[in-house]
């Protein structure tokens, strides 16, 4: 498909080459691979190990789709956007899915037609500060200046933050999370703020970790959600139940490693059964087979373990669940039952 | 009369000048202590020269080359030369250089990059360095070192050898038959090096190359019936062909003679072969596009000349990166509903337009220093206005414009940096992401150094050759 | 190019629209028209199409919308209340301000070099090339970075300054603070200020009108007083002593003016987590204005060295021979000449430089590229309309500044007859 595309436009007259077809799945059916947009680099989300192969949290998700759908967790091609070009690309078809740290707001969810269909992760904005600066509290920090990553909705939370506050700043904008991090930790900026996830990550990464606090203060709430193009129901339906099945996977104690244990034979618990597709036709529904629960857990884990292995404690990063643990345990991820 | 004594008769030996006026004294004097500004400005310079060694060597001194990460290689340098102190950790660079290089090409295919690499050089040789002749023996040294370097480690020994026989064999014809054939080898070079680095099947390059040569045919065909059915011809024909049957009769062949290298996408060019490809693409597709609109502002046809100028203007006045995000942004919004294309095509694309701009003026530039004598010689010949330019002006005005397209050249390729503002993997960006790992989080000035150095020792050697020239095409003229 | 004319035949046919030279070009003219058009009109109908289906409309209304983000550096009073509209103003007197900053440091720079390319001094020289071969050959994005993060990490911080013993201190009689924030030098203040003149786009203070109209009136009556003496001097042969009076004109209204508006100056001072008062230059603005020129003035230092080696020796012996002063032979015969082979690279330089300051994002300088094409855009999500008028003011700005270098590049033409 792309080859047509490439050298039919070397012709100039062929620009009609590659007219996407009608739905997202058949396109990555025939495709035979997930095109799937993130981070070009975010410690613990989405960046290239030694191999050039893209590791993370957000990578995960994706390999989870493409194993539902495609039946291999490797049958993706990471896209690295940047802040600015990822709505973009993704409404111009070039990616399938948006799994990169992307705020759900109300103006993206309608005004730049992208549909939300499941919150990765929920986030909110903090600030980090350096332990000898004697800050405990964001309301400190009047006349501050302070690191923001360009390009985000960090920037706006900003503003208002420090203008309800009565306070003044001077922002520093950057491009990405490494160059903030350098002006950081040179001392350019007092306060460094993005997303907490962020700054754990960032401050995992410093030699003197110790030496920097995360302030209390959530200034934002960022539910980071996967995205997809509005108007393919279909192909939302496929990604927002993937990983809702990683979610009850969780709930239900499916592991990547007990998952092809009690699929291969229907158990006691139903909902399992129709999860796990040895009961009922819920893969049918969806337009993918019966197993596509099974693969997705089996490529990375439930999401507990796609947690724990990214950026969860045992990590450098080191994030604690909070939020982001299941209703079960105090936190936010629920997912709907599988009837 | 015989008395003139005051005429010497033998003449005195040449005295050794004194000590003060030769070697290293003398030369000290002359050039760095001649005047007090003299003096002043050599201690500023020696000052400058020790600041700048004094604050780089001791962390040069002090590198690390094997460990992996950047606190094992702190704690080496601790270990090594004692609390506090830093170093250099190029164990960066030793684990990450391959990624800077190819991006994320896979490593088992590094040999398709260098083989293009060196087809390349090969390509160009009767290019740049047109007028000697010996470089028919550098041809086939190339080919044959290319040949064997790229399968040397990735197959089995007897092929290893058989193909090393060839490619020796290749090399000592090329050296000696060669230069006449050398010129149909840069001809087919996009098509090889596009098909060697993207991969897929090899009918695709030849039946789209074939297009050109249905082209020519028909030109033939046609125009001994009527000159303008033949242009005409031989403008709709080809894209007819690439446009309607090229695909299917690549397929067809494939299924007959099927001969293809694995697929890569475009998202696995990276580093500095993502900024050659981006750089040399646009460089050679934005030449014949620079040459219509030289010709075009020009032209005494007032629409094409208000045309070419505006499209020369509007390109120059604006920056590179805008138009890098018009390619990764707005493309989508001007082409029919649903095209979607390769993004470093739509890159290349831009690159091309804002380079032929470029290149219109500094050809303009070379077809305006051709003395007038030319033009009307070519007149006076009754050459029409295409035979003249292609048989009289062009070859010269293109030879006098070398330098300044080696510098567009050199200016492009710089350039390639900015496309790591639209997420692509250039340098830079490669750069960005080996910060975000883990290991490397932190460092700084050793990647940075590297890919400085790289495109240093490019882009130098490649000014270096155009000055040479311009020396050689000075003689030339006078 | 001429092509021998036909003899012309009564009647016309509609083949003399292809062979008949006459009209041969008109014909590709047509045809040519409207491939044009129609190839623009196929884009337009395109983007009618993509903007319909992405259920967008093509409108600049966003922007007086309220943009809700904060900049660092602004000329003109901006706030994130303030429209997105007044935001590309900020970032478009920013880019102005660093290009042209850039353009005087880089033409300095480059003067330099490019002289000290030529010096005598082998040891000069040499560093000199090295100098120009190094910077000009590695992306100006790189030196950008670089530049910055060696100011980050060579600058102390604003906590240096601090405590008994400082690590850090001011210079200049502590009015000047350079910390890796950026450079706080003291600002002018008036304590009986005549206000500000609201022009409508932005503010202007009555103080700066004020001393700009009291330094040309002095002015004015200086060139009037040396005028006077000058005619005294023709009719009665004796030139009348006339320097106190000078003195008197342009120092005593400026010194007047400056008293009774209250002139005196802020010092930075160290609060909270930085310096207040002064005019802070930032770090992002200092390194661009540093990475750009030292980059930009390695072409300059070159083309600088080429006007030099252009004019032949014998154009300086021949003014000597005249009986000019080195000084005035330099001036009158050397400088125009070489002025003539220096000046349309300069331009083109300096265009290069306007450009080049889009690349402000690397270090967070606020330019027009980081606003209406960076923040403005993202938030609002109109990326045609936003890349439009980023294009379009790009585009006035080149076409403006080489326009009037060209004026000024035709006035040290060459007269040919």
């Amino acid at each position: 498909m792309k080859k047509s595309v490439f050298l039919g436009t070397l012709s100039a007259a062929a620009l009609l080459g590659g007219i996407a077809s009608a739905t997202t799945l058949e396109d990555v059916k025939a495709r035979g691979e997930l095109l799937c947009g993130s981070n070009a680099g975010l410690a613990g989300f989405s960046a290239p190990d030694a191999n050039g192969v893209y590791q993370g949290f957000d990578v995960a998700m994706c390999r989870a789709i493409a194993a539902a759908v495609l039946g291999d967790p490797m049958k993706v091609k990471v896209i690295p956007l940047s802040s600015e070009t990822r709505f973009t690309a993704l409404s111009a078809g070039e990616v399938d899915l948006l799994s990169r740290t992307t705020t759900w707001t109300y103006s993206r969810d309608t005004d730049l037609k992208l549909d939300f269909v499941g919150t990765s992760y929920y986030d909110g904005q903090g600030f980090m500060v350096k332990k000898s600066l004697g800050v405990s509290s964001a309301k400190e920090l009047d006349g501050a200046t302070v690191c923001i990553q360009t390009g985000t909705t960090t920037e706006l939370n900003l503003a208002d933050f420090f203008k309800s506050n009565g306070m003044t700043y001077e922002p520093v904008p950057l491009k990405d999370n490494a160059e903030a991090e350098q002006q950081y930790s040179a001392g350019s900026c007092d306060v460094y703020t993005t997303d907490a996830s962020g700054l754990a990550a960032t401050r995992a990464t410093f030699a003197d970790a110790s030496e920097h606090v995360i302030l209390p203060e959530i200034i934002s709430k960022e539910p980071l959600a996967l995205t997809v193009r509005h108007g393919d129901n279909e192909w939302a339906d496929i990604v927002k139940w993937t990983f809702n099945a990683l979610l009850t996977a969780e709930e239900f104690g499916i592991t990547s490693a007990n998952v092809a244990e009690q699929a291969a034979a229907p158990g006691t618990n139903p909902e399992i059964n129709r999860l796990l597709g040895t009961e009922g036709e819920l893969g049918a529904m969806l337009g993918l087979d019966k197993d596509w629960a099974v693969r997705a857990i089996a490529a990375g884990g439930n999401y507990g373990e796609i947690f724990e292995a990214n950026i969860g404690a045992s990590t450098p990063i080191g994030l604690s669940r909070g939020l982001n643990a299941l209703w079960t345990q105090g936190g936010l991820q629920y997912a709907p039952p599988f009837r | 009369m015989s008395d003139a004594s005051y005429v010497r008769e033998a003449m005195l030996p040449a005295q050794k000048p004194p000590a003060s006026e030769t070697g290293v004294v003398h030369w000290v004097r002359a050039n760095l202590l001649s005047t007090w500004g003299n003096i002043v400005l050599t201690l500023l310079a020696v000052y400058v020269v020790y600041l700048i060694l004094a604050t780089i060597g001791p962390w040069l001194l002090r590198s690390v080359w094997t460990a992996g990460s950047l606190q094992e290689c702190r704690e080496i340098i601790e270990a090594t030369w004692g609390e506090g102190k830093r170093g250099a950790c190029f164990a960066v660079i030793a684990e990450r250089w391959q990624q800077i290089i190819f991006g994320f090409y896979p490593r088992e295919l590094y040999w398709r990059p260098i083989l293009t690499l060196v087809l390349m050089l090969v390509a160009l040789l009767p290019i740049l360095f047109y007028e000697t002749r010996r470089f028919s023996w550098w041809v086939g040294v190339l080919f044959a070192a290319a040949l064997f370097g790229s399968v040397w480690g990735h197959a089995s020994p007897v092929v290893t050898v058989l193909v090393g026989i060839a490619a020796v064999c290749l090399g000592v014809w090329l050296c000696v038959r060669g230069p006449q054939y050398l010129m149909w080898f840069s001809l087919i070079f996009p098509a090889a090096a596009f098909w060697l680095l993207w991969g897929g099947t090899v009918w695709l390059p030849v039946t789209i190359l074939l297009g050109f040569v249905l082209g020519y045919g028909a030109y033939r065909l046609v125009s001994a019936l009527n000159g303008l059915a033949g242009v005409i011809a031989a403008v709709v024909i080809p894209i007819l062909w690439w446009v309607l049957l090229c695909r299917a009769a690549a397929d067809v062949l494939q299924g007959i003679v099927p001969i293809a290298l694995v697929e890569l996408g475009s998202d696995q060019f990276g580093g500095f072969l993502l900024s050659t490809v981006i750089g040399v693409s646009g460089i050679t597709f934005s030449l014949p596009l620079g040459i219509l609109l030289a010709l075009g502002r020009q032209s005494d046809l007032l629409i094409v000349k208000s045309f070419c100028v505006a499209f020369i203007e509007g390109f120059r006045g604006v920056p590179l990166i805008t138009l890098l995000f018009v390619a990764s942004l707005l493309l989508n919004y001007f082409l029919p509903p649903g095209t979607t294309f390769d993004v470093i095509l739509r890159v290349i694309i831009m690159v091309t337009i804002f380079a032929a701009a470029y290149l219109a003026e500094v050809i303009r530039g070379g077809l305006a220093a051709l003395p007038r004598g030319q033009y009307e010689a070519a007149d006076s010949l009754g050459l029409d206005y295409w035979k003249a330019q292609r048989l009289i002006i062009m070859p010269q005005a293109l030879k006098i414009s070398i330098p300044g397209i080696v510098g567009t050249f050199i200016g492009l390729f710089k350039d390639t940096t900015l496309v790591s503002f639209i997420s692509l993997s250039d340098p830079m960006q490669i750069v960005s992401s080996i910060r975000a790992n883990q290991e490397w989080n932190g460092i700084y000035w050793e990647l940075f150094l590297f890919v400085g150095l790289l495109f240093f020792l490019f882009c130098f050697s490649m000014s270096r050759y155009s000055m040479y020239l311009e020396r050689k095409l000075k003689t030339d003229h006078r | 190019m001429t092509i021998a004319m036909d003899p012309p035949k009564a009647g016309f046919r509609l083949s003399m629209l292809l062979y008949d030279t006459r009209y041969r070009s008109i014909t590709i003219q047509v045809i040519f028209m409207v491939l044009i058009v129609v190839f623009f009109f196929w884009l337009y109908e395109n983007v009618v199409t993509n903007l319909k289906a992405a259920g967008k409309d093509f409108s600049f209304a966003f922007l007086w919308q309220r943009s809700g983000y904060d900049i660092n550096q602004m000329l003109v009073q901006y706030s994130s209340d303030s429209t997105h509209a007044r935001a590309l103003l900020v970032g478009l007197l920013n880019t102005l301000f660093l290009a042209l900053m850039t353009c005087i440091l880089a033409t300095v720079i480059g003067l330099i070099a490019g002289v000290l390319r030529l010096s005598k001094n082998v040891l000069v020289a040499r560093l000199m090339e090295i100098y120009v071969e190094t910077f000009r050959n590695v992306p100006v994005v790189l030196w950008i970075v670089l530049v910055n993060a060696i100011m980050a990490v060579s600058m102390p911080e604003p906590k240096e300054f601090r405590g008994e013993n400082p690590s850090a201190q001011m210079i200049f009689f502590d009015s000047v603070a350079v910390t890796n924030r950026g450079i706080y030098v003291p600002e002018p203040l008036f304590s009986r200020s005549l206000g500000n003149t609201d022009i409508g786009i932005f503010l202007i203070s009555n103080d700066l009108l004020a001393i700009i109209a009291v330094v040309l009136a002095s002015i004015w009556a200086y060139r009037r007083l040396q005028a006077n003496a000058t005619a005294v001097q023709n009719a009665t042969g004796i030139r009348p002593v006339t320097w106190w009076k000078g003195l008197a004109i342009i120092v005593l209204p400026l010194v007047a003016l400056l008293a009774a508006t209250g002139f005196h100056l802020g010092y930075p001072e160290l609060k909270g987590f930085n310096f207040v008062g002064g005019v802070q230059a930032r770090n992002s603005l200092v390194a661009m204005w540093l990475a750009l020129s030292i980059y930009s003035a390695t072409y300059i230092a070159e083309s600088v060295r080429a006007g030099i080696l252009a004019i032949s020796r014998g154009q300086t012996e021949a003014a000597l021979a005249l009986g000019l002063q080195p000084g005035l032979a330099t001036r009158l015969v050397v400088l125009p000449q070489a002025m003539r082979v220096v000046v349309p690279p300069l331009i083109s330089q300096y265009l290069s430089i306007t450009k080049n300051t889009s690349l402000a994002l690397a270090v967070g300088y606020m330019d027009l590229r980081s606003t209406l094409g960076g923040i403005t855009m993202n938030q609002t999500g109109r990326e045609l309309e936003c890349m439009l008028l980023l294009m379009g003011t790009y585009l006035t700005i080149s076409l403006l500044t080489s326009s009037l270098m060209n004026v000024y590049n035709a006035s040290l033409k060459l007269k040919e007859r």
